[in-house]
């Protein structure tokens, strides 16, 4: 069977085939994050070095994952967008954007809340942190470049130019523990290692990552397809379907 | 992992205030967003409709006149 991927690639059955996806994405991020959020709190056992305070790892490991691996989709959109000048992908990198700059914010934040304690510090001018920081200028920056310019089309190419040019800084993010001596700890969980975390620790931490990535896929796609109603308003499908909803 | 009162859960080991300062804000963020999102669709929802309204408006005065 063939499946006709161009099928999707058009705004109007993308709007459609998306309203379908989101109740689920929606629902499944839910119980995933009640989930996660019981085992940080109630299955999880206290960590002999951090006491309670390790716990904040639940959500800074994911928002932190989130950032980077949100960033990398948004700006792999924005390129199929700017090499095939496909109106949706460049649509939906403009609507990964928001979600991203959250989880780099909440990383950031999180990690200050986390550093306090244990660091004694809110913020170090450290490789891990300071590269995260410019993620967190570089999703701000996609966003007001495409705001500030009037047509659609340009300002997608634009952002597209910018995400493309940040994405240098994702590698610079990852190894960055590794390359400098930095405060920040290693890697607690590798793909080429072992993990060095309890088994549980990690399911929870794990569980709340795919809660996270429900939870995004649902906001990309109801901002999508804001988008798509927003620029596609004078076309003839709008406004018939729009005759069926009111 | 079991407390032992709902004063230890919330004092979280003397950490408390970082606990509960990071997850209060994840969950602020998460569901201010969701909030933001529903209504930037609502309100562009609602004029569209408008514009349709206006549009039908107009199609009928054509026709009537």
């Amino acid at each position: 069977m063939a499946i006709n991927w161009f099928k999707y690639s058009s705004p109007a059955s993308f709007y459609s085939l998306a309203g379908k996806l989101i109740p689920i994405f929606s629902i499944v991020a839910l119980i995933l994050f009640l989930v996660g959020l019981y085992i940080s709190f109630f299955v999880a056992p206290t960590d002999f070095q951090q006491s309670e305070a390790y716990r904040i790892i639940f959500i800074h490991v994911p928002a932190a994952w989130m950032s980077m691996f949100l960033y990398l989709i948004m700006a792999g959109w924005a390129a199929i967008g700017l090499a095939f000048n496909t109106r949706l992908s460049s649509m939906i990198a403009t609507a990964i954007a928001p979600t991203g700059a959250m989880f780099t914010f909440l990383a950031l934040w999180t990690g200050a809340l986390w550093g306090k304690p244990m660091w004694g510090a809110w913020w170090v001018w450290d490789a891990r942190l300071t590269s995260e920081l410019i993620l967190f200028f570089l999703y701000i920056g996609f966003m007001a470049l495409q705001a500030a310019i009037d047509d659609p089309r340009r300002a997608d190419k634009a952002g597209a130019v910018l995400a493309l040019v940040g994405v240098v800084n994702i590698p610079i993010i990852y190894f960055s523990v590794k390359w400098w001596n930095t405060l920040h700890q290693g890697a607690t969980v590798s793909l080429t290692e072992s993990p060095k975390m309890a088994s549980i620790m990690l399911t929870g931490m794990l569980i709340m990552s795919i809660a996270c990535w429900m939870y995004s896929i649902a906001m990309v796609l109801i901002r999508t397809r804001t988008i798509i109603l927003e620029r596609e308003r004078h076309t003839v499908w709008v406004s018939e379907l729009h005759k069926g909803t009111t | 992992m079991a407390w032992a009162s709902l004063s230890d859960f919330l004092s979280m080991g003397g950490y408390g205030f970082y606990v509960w300062g990071s997850f209060l804000v994840f969950l602020i963020c998460l569901v201010g967003e969701v909030v933001l999102v529903l209504n930037r669709r609502r309100t562009l929802l609602k004029q569209l409709s408008l514009t349709h309204e206006a549009t039908k408006n107009e199609q009928n005065n054509e026709t009537t006149t």
